[in-house]
Parts: C-alpha cells; structure tokens; sequence
C-alpha cells in the first residue's frame, strides 16, 4: 500500500487540482481585482480547465485504489464541471444586482465543484467522505451568502445543522462498514457477506447520508427552506451538482458492493415512491415559484431513485439489462440538472433586487412583458413535465422502460400518476404567464429584461435541452458504454 | 419524380413549421402582414396536401411515399410517416381547415395576432403529424405535441370561462396520453419496436399473439386515450368546454379535425393490432356509442346557448363513427370515415356561422335571438344550409354517411341500427328546433332588428367562407385568391391599418372595401 505516488495518479486529480487552484487564486486576487467582469471570467475559466484537464486523466484507480478515474467518472466530472461554468456565469448579473463579492462567491462554487468531482471518482469511502465534506462546507457557506437576508440566515443555519447529522450518520456507516470488513474501500467491500447485520446498520447509515444530499423523502424537509432562502443561482447549483454528485456515489456503490445491491434495493423502492409523492404533492399547494421548483427538485430525485430501484434486476442478461437502467439515470440527471439550471437562472433573473417578485402571480403576464423568458421558462417547464421533443421526456421514457424491464411495475405505476400530478403545476405556470394579465401596473423596480449572461446561459440549456431531446444518440452512445463502470473486481 | 416522392410527406408535416417560423419573424404589430404570410402558407399547404394523391390510386392497399430515416438509436425510433385513403383525406380536412380558420379569425382577433397565428400552423403540424406516422413513438409525439397549442388557442383568445376549459381539456387528454404511453411502451417491451408496421406484421403472420388479458389491457390503454378525444360517452365532458369557450377557428379546428385524430387513431392501430380485443371490446364500445347519439343529442335538444348545442351535436355525431368503426362491416367503416369528413366540414360551417352571430350580438344564448330572418336573410340561409347537411339531408354530406354507417350496422345487429338511427331523428329536432327559434317569429330585441344594417352589416366578403366551406373546395379557394389579390388588401400601409382600428373600435365591419370589391368582382350582392 506504500507505492509512491505517480504521475499518473495526479493526472486523474487534475480536474480537482484545477478548480481548487483556481478558487485559491481567485481568493489571492480580491483585495486587488475589482472588477467583477474580470473575477467572473477567471471563474469560468477556471471552470473550464477543471472539465478540460479530464482529458489528461488516462482511465485507471489512482492512489492505490482510493479514486477510480473511468468513463463513469469523466461522465460525471463533465456535468459537474458544465454545471459550474453555467452557474458561475449566471451569478454575475446577479452578484451585481444583489451588491455581494463575486472573488469568495466564485471560489466556494469552485471549491465547491471540486468536492462533487472527488465524490463522482472515489473508489473508497473515506475518500467520498472527503469529497462530500469539500461540498457540503462550501454549500452552507453559499447558502448565507445574502447575509442581510433573514431567509438566507435561515437557510444557511438549516442546511448546516441538518447537513452535518447527514454527515455524520455517513460517517458513523463508515466506521461500521470498517468495523465489519476491515476495509473502507469499494472494491474489497465487494466481497463481504451481505447478511451481516452491523454491515446492514452500515449500509443504512450510509444510505440515510446521501438520502439527505439527494434530497430523498423522508429525508427532504429542509430543500424548501435551504432552496427558497439561498441566492437563486446557488439554489440552481445546489438543485444539480450536489445532487447528481451524490446519486453518482450511492450508484458506484450498487454496483461495486453486492451486499448494498441486494439489501438496498427495497430501500429505494420505498424511497423513491416517497419521494415522488413528497415532491409533487408538496409543490401543487406552492405560491412561490423558488419553493415549487424546489418540490419539483425533490420529485424528480424520487425519479431517479426509480432508475436506481431498476439496477438491481437481475435478467437472462443482466449486464445488458444493467447498462441500461445506468444509462436512463445518468441520461435523466444530465438532463434534468441542465434544464433545473436553467429554470433556476430565469427565476433569478425574475426576482427582482433582493429576490422579491417570485410569487406565482408575479408572473401574470409574463408571455406579453418577457416573450423570451416566458417561452424559454415554459419551454424548460415542458421538459421538467416530460413533454416530447424535451429532454425530459426521453429521460422518463428511459427510466419508465428501465422500470418495466425490472418487472417494476408497481412503482412504474407510481411514476405515471406523479407525471400526470406533476402536469398540473409546471402547466399552472405556463397557464399563469400567458393566459393571465398581472393585476395593476408593474412595480418600477421589477425586472424588465434578462441580463445578456443569463440569456446566455438559457440560450444553452434551452438548446441543450432540445439536442438531447432531438438527439440523443450521442449522448446515449456514451451513457450506454458496457464498461461505464470499470470494478476493480 | 422519386426525390420529390421521397420527402413528400415530410415537407407535408413540417411546411407549417417554417410557415409558423417565418411568421414569428415578422414584426408583433404588423398584423395585415402576419395574417397574410400565415394564409398564403396555409393554402399552400393545402395544394399541397394534394400532390400525395396521385400515388394513391382508389382501392389500392398499404402506405404509400413512406419515408423513413432512422432516429433514435436505443430504444430503435424511427421517423416512419406513410399515406393511405383514410389518413390523406383527414389531412386534407386540416389543410382546408387551416386556411378557413385563418380567414374566419381575420377580424376576431385583435390581441396578440402574432401568437395566434403561430399557434394555429403548429396544431397544423401536429394533426398532419398524427394522421401520417407509423411509427408509435412518433404518433404519440404528434399527438402530445398538439395539445399545447389547441390549450393556448382556447386559454388566450377564448371566450369568458377560457381558462377553466383549457385546463380540463388539458388534463383530460394529457391523462388519456398517459395510458396510451403506458400501452405503446408495454407494446415495445414484448416486440422490440416502436414501427406499426412492423408490429402489424409480426400479429398478422402469428409471431406475436398476446393472452386475452393482456391484449385487452393494451387495447384499453389506447382505446381510453383515443375515446377521450373522440370523446365517447362518460369521457365527453371536456368537450362542450372546449368548444364554448374556444374562438372560432379553435371550434372549427377542434370539431372539424381534434376530434377524428381519435377516430383515426381507433381505425388506424386499435382494431389492427388488437384485433380480438377489438371485437371482445365492441358490444361494450356499442353501448357506449349509441348512449353518446342518444345522450349527445337529448342534452343538445335543451341547451340554451348555440354553441353548447354545436358541440354536444358533435358528441351524438361522434357517436355514428365509433358505432361504425366497431361493427366490423367494410360499409360501416367506409360510413364512418365518410362521416368523420362530412362531420369536420358540417360542423366546422355552424361553427363559423355561430362565431358570425357571436362577433355582432356577444352571446351565445338561443333566448336572446329570434326572428334573425328578417333582418339577415341570406345569413339565415347559408344557417340553414349548414343545419341540413349537419342533420343528413339526403344529397348533403351528412347523409351519406350516417346512411352507411346505418346500413352497415343494421346487416350485423339491427338492434344497435335501431337505436342509433333514433339519434337521427333527435339530430333534426334539435338543429331545426333551435334554428326556428333563432330565425323566425317575432323580433324581441332591438339589436337582433339592427342586425342587418350598417354598421354591422349581415354579411361581410370574409363570411362567405362557409358557404365555401359547404359548396367545397373549389370556392374556398376561389375566394381566397380573391382575398390576397383584392386591391383594397395588398396595400398594408400604416395609414390602412389605422383606419380599420378605428373602424373596429367604433365596431364597425373593418372589411368595407373588400366587400365593396367583392360586390364589384360578381360576388354575391351584399344589400
């Protein structure tokens, strides 16, 4: 276990190497850059070279064995990295709006980034918990970001008080896990006895951990208050990168360890039909837009949880089938991360100084005032429902497909009422901004058009959303790989 | 012509989406423009929708000019459109339609013209999209595809309880689409294709037969989706909503087209692929269809507002189709797509004819008419002329297919023909009951008596489109030559336009010198 470390080995760090590098520069650099144009292009610059420097990283473990640099990771390093560089961008029309410092902004996010990319790559556990604490730390300091905000304040407080429990169960799985096989890494957990009961107790806990970071029912009561009181883009930050960063972990650990593929299944079943209900039901009686899109945030990880539930079917041939039900959750996470981004950039734009016009009714009127917002915030609530031509509909196509395959019927059942449910509040919004006109006359200080950074980052993910609508085969061809997830086995 | 033969139907489906593109270029408050760029696409789609004719000879069998491009990789989709008899003459339907409702919304609509219009050319590309894929997947996404505009049409331009109509005609269809998704992805699991005629052929060589239970599951799952849209009997209540509340040319669209895509959706993939089921499932369908001739037209015989009365003798009329489709008789079925396109042009004039009376009194209600004859006599005629056909006056379109479809049933269960053919009967007294109290006897209001004169004068050159609708195609497109070549209409200056706002505001007829040209041209005499 001593061998030294080589060059390749940092080589497959390098994109986590990059975003924390940067974010230290850009801390060097505030008391002397204040332009924030300039802050904000090296924090996509920086961004960039993250996702970039993956190219370098040639497949393999690292560190003997404690990170796994394959296609499952570049994978996930890519929507990371893509999620970051469209966050950071969509901040700084916002930094301006809201009067706060773009330098520790763009560094926490970057530090931020830096601990999903850790967490989609680790090989062992110990290492994951690194990864998430990097994440997590950086997330509760960005939730408070709008410190004057009494809503921000509580949802920095909540998100840390109820993250670090999260955290710790994690931890505490951990040690069981440890405790029982001697071995916090993956590969060699491969082999453990699935009946052990303090290894169940682990895998629980662990369970319980990423729950709470990927917002699963019962484990969901504070996505509303965290994403309702954070700066709108690091609600959008926070609704897809920690989120596809944990699912990406719980998913490399159903694959590798047997024992969590048996036992975990039920486990996600249950959660997942929680988490759908929780999610849709929570967000029909929603008058602000923020707290309905963070319903909608819980009900489409319910979604996922369902492609999850599928992996552990077992058929003539499972390898086939596996790839599969993979490929619609990885498939499903690019694409609702993308379109939550976007949808997260409108409704900060739409907010106004100091986040105030997010009321539902405040939208009345949208599709005469906003044409562009309107049809492109329509056009993303259409993927989030699932209609054709979207992204969304062939990511629940695949999953739903996935699903049945798995004989899950039952709970494919479940995700077709929770669509028809989930139908009826994106639709209330389009309803709202073209069919109903705003009672009285604008506020004067209600936002008139978008900023060129957020167009910018709309123009992207409504096009993103319509290649992978329109053409996914490329996409597909990657996420379909038969080796996505290289064991060490 | 082989390269034009290739892509023939693809250029068919997406020719109203460039329409619809280039109309979203053209400046929001150029309304003369945007109104005429959408027309000019509008009937050129519909000579379009003609050439497809000459490679579908009478009586010849399978699709023709199919076009298919491979599109998804996994799961295999592909983009698979095909003509037959029955799925061009229901585009022709639509693209006749299209133009008419254009025109028909020429002075109806005043507010977001734009929007209007484009929204119209996409519900024209999802329904010729419906009516021409054989793919299920790319059916299902034509079909999805055209809710959004149909619900824009009714919740934007609608009339006062828009928006109530909107939303349950969405969550009606939306959750019949679903149980039709459910059923097109079970259908994908058990043969690995989306292709209807692949699946088609894997049933009919007997590789692939479903257990009783199973087949009658799928046959549901696409059945309810496609009787919701019909709409068949306790699925109907969506319907008279709809079509109240929608502005004409989304009544006209909805009655004349929306309704048959679940009609040709029956036709087209429930009896071919569940064949048994189909014919387990008919005494049931039957009940249900002869309850929605009966009850569609015994709601219609006392509905006190005319266009409610409209849409619910869409109800009983839908009624004869799906009783035609499920008596597995060839003339029943011929009855019943004959009767889907009589249906779509009857129906869609007394839309129009009712969307007239509504732009110059603002109600719908029978009890604020009366007498209408005397001071509009020619409208009262064209009216009249609509009724027949619409009841099945014999040498009318009506008749010919309630007639087959009656024939038909009656050679299987004379029973069901005798219950059916009551609904015949109640169709003449409820049209003819309404039109005697909406045209003769005494004047009771003012208004009705000022109906004839200026400055609502009785009928403007742009409502001799549904005569045109009646007579057929020909004078539809006559007049709508006249239309764009007319002096008094090619000029779109600035100063035009201001006058017919004004005129509009004042609430004047804003379409004087075109009809004063019409008059010039040998159109009918207007006074």
């Amino acid at each position: 276990m001593n061998s030294p470390v080589t060059t390749p080995d940092l080589l497959r760090v390098l994109p986590e190497f990059a975003w924390c590098g940067v974010g230290v520069l850009l801390m060097l650099l505030q008391p002397f850059v204040k332009n924030r144009q300039a802050l904000t292009f090296i924090a996509m610059l920086g961004a960039s070279v993250g996702t970039l420097a993956t190219f370098f990283g040639p497949a393999g473990s690292a560190f003997s064995g404690l990170v796994q640099f394959d296609l499952y990771s570049l994978f996930f390093h890519w929507l990371i990295g893509l999620i970051s560089f469209l966050v950071i961008l969509a901040s700084d029309s916002y930094l301006e709006r809201e009067n706060l410092g773009a330098a520790e902004f763009y560094a926490l996010i970057l530090f931020a980034t830096a601990g999903m990319g850790v967490l989609a790559s680790a090989q062992e556990l110990l290492t994951a918990f690194i990864g998430l604490e990097m994440s997590s730390i950086s997330s509760y300091i960005l939730a408070g970001y709008r410190r004057e905000s009494i809503k921000a304040n509580e949802s920095a407080a909540k998100y840390f008080l109820l993250g670090s429990f999260a955290t710790a169960f994690f931890l505490y799985g951990i040690a069981l896990v440890y405790g029982v096989t001697g071995s916090t890494n993956l590969s060699q957990l491969a082999s453990a006895n699935p009946s052990g009961t303090l290894l169940r107790l682990g895998l629980t806990l662990i369970l319980i951990g990423l729950g709470f970071k990927v917002a699963a029912a019962p484990f969901q009561i504070w996505t509303p208050d965290v994403y309702e009181g954070a700066p709108t883009p690091v609600t959008a930050l926070f609704s897809a990168g920690p989120k596809a960063a944990a699912f990406a972990l719980l998913l490399r650990i159903f694959a590798t360890v047997d024992a969590a593929t048996t036992f975990w299944f039920w486990a996600f079943w249950i959660l997942a039909a929680l988490t759908m209900f929780a999610g849709n039901l929570g967000a029909l009686v929603q008058s602000n837009v923020k707290r309905l899109l963070a319903y909608s945030s819980i009900a489409h990880a319910g979604y996922v949880l369902v492609a999850l539930a599928a992996v552990t079917f077992i058929k003539p041939d499972p390898e086939m089938h596996a790839s599969q039900a993979y490929a619609a959750a990885l498939f499903y996470l690019l694409s609702y991360s993308l379109v939550s981004v976007g949808t997260f950039t409108i409704v900060s734009e739409l907010g106004g100084r100091g986040e105030r016009y997010l009321n539902v009714d405040d939208l009345a009127g949208l599709g005469t005032r906003q044409p562009f917002a309107a049809a492109t915030f329509s056009l993303l609530l259409l993927s989030l429902l699932g209609l054709p031509i979207t992204a969304g509909f062939l990511g629940k196509l695949y999953i739903f497909t996935a699903a049945l395959r798995s004989n899950l019927v039952w709970l494919a059942i479940l995700m077709a009422i929770n669509s028809v449910i989930g139908s009826y509040y994106y639709l209330r919004l389009i309803i709202v901004m073209y069919m109903h006109e705003h009672k009285g006359p604008m506020p004067a200080d209600a936002p008139v058009t978008l900023s060129l950074t957020a167009s910018m980052v709309i123009t992207v993910v409504v096009l993103a959303t319509l290649y992978l609508g329109l053409a996914p085969n490329h996409v597909l061809g990657i996420v379909l790989n038969q080796n996505l997830i290289s064991s060490s086995r | 012509m082989p390269a034009l033969s290739g892509n023939l139907l693809t250029v068919l489906v997406f020719f109203p989406l460039f329409g619809a593109l280039a109309v979203l270029l053209l400046r929001n408050e150029d309304h003369l423009w945007i109104r005429r760029l959408s027309l000019v696409v509008g009937i050129v789609e519909f000579l379009l929708s003609f050439l497809p004719v000459w490679a579908i000879p009478p009586g010849s069998t399978g699709f023709k000019l199919e076009v298919f491009y491979p599109w998804i990789h996994s799961p295999r989709i592909n983009f698979h459109l095909g003509a037959d008899g029955i799925s061009i003459f229901l585009v022709h339907l639509i693209t006749l339609l299209t133009p008419i409702g254009i025109l028909a919304s020429w002075n109806e609509i005043k507010h977001r013209v734009k929007e209007f219009h484009i929204m119209l050319l996409l519900l024209e590309v999802s329904v010729i999209g419906i009516f021409l894929s054989l793919d299920l997947f790319v059916f299902f996404l034509f079909w999805e595809f055209g809710l959004i505009p149909l619900a824009f049409l009714i919740g934007i331009w609608g009339h006062e309880r828009r928006l109530y109509a909107a939303i349950k005609f969405l969550i009606y269809t939306m959750g019949g689409s679903t149980f039709m998704l459910v059923g097109i992805i079970w259908l994908y699991n058990m043969t690995g294709s989306f292709d209807f005629v692949a699946i088609q052929g894997l049933i009919q060589q007997g590789y692939l037969s479903f257990s009783p239970r199973t087949e009658m599951l799928l046959f549901l799952s696409f059945f309810i989706a496609f009787a919701i849209k019909v709409p068949l009997f306790p699925f109907h209540t969506w319907l008279p909503d709809a079509h109240t509340e929608a502005p004409t040319a989304g009544s006209v669209d909805l009655a004349g087209v929306l309704l048959k895509t679940g009609a040709y959706g029956i036709i087209r993939f429930c009896l071919p692929l569940f064949p048994n089921a189909s014919h387990r499932a008919a005494p049931w369908v039957a009940v249900l269809a002869i309850i929605s001739i009966i009850y569609g037209a015994l709601v219609a015989l006392v509905q006190p507002n005319l266009k409610r009365l409209v849409a619910y003798s869409s109800v009983s009329h839908m009624g004869f189709v799906v009783l035609g489709i499920f008596a597995f008789t060839n003339i029943a079925l011929q009855g019943a797509v004959f009767l889907m396109i009589a249906h779509g042009i009857s129906t869609g004039a007394l839309f129009l004819l009712v969307g007239m009376l509504y732009e110059r009194r603002h109600t719908f209600e029978i009890t604020e008419f009366g007498g209408l004859a005397t001071p509009m006599p020619r409208y009262a005629a064209y009216f009249l002329f609509a009724v027949l056909s619409s009841l099945g006056l014999p040498l009318l379109n009506g008749f010919i297919g309630e007639f087959l479809v009656l024939l038909g049933v009656y050679q299987v269960h004379w029973k069901w023909a005798a219950w059916a053919a009551t609904g015949v009967i109640l169709s003449a007294c409820y049209l003819l009951w309404a039109y005697q109290r909406v045209f003769f006897g005494a004047i009771t209001h003012q208004k009705n008596r000022d109906l004839g004169r200026e400055p609502t004068r009785e009928v403007g050159a742009r409502d001799h489109v549904f005569p045109d609708a009646l007579a057929g195609v020909a004078r539809a497109l006559l007049h709508a030559a006249l239309r764009l070549l007319l002096p008094g209409n090619s000029a779109g200056d600035a100063s035009q336009r201001d006058a017919r706002s004004r005129g509009a505001r004042r609430g004047r007829f804003p379409c004087r010198r075109t009809s004063a040209n019409f008059r010039r041209k040998g159109g009918v005499p207007l006074r």
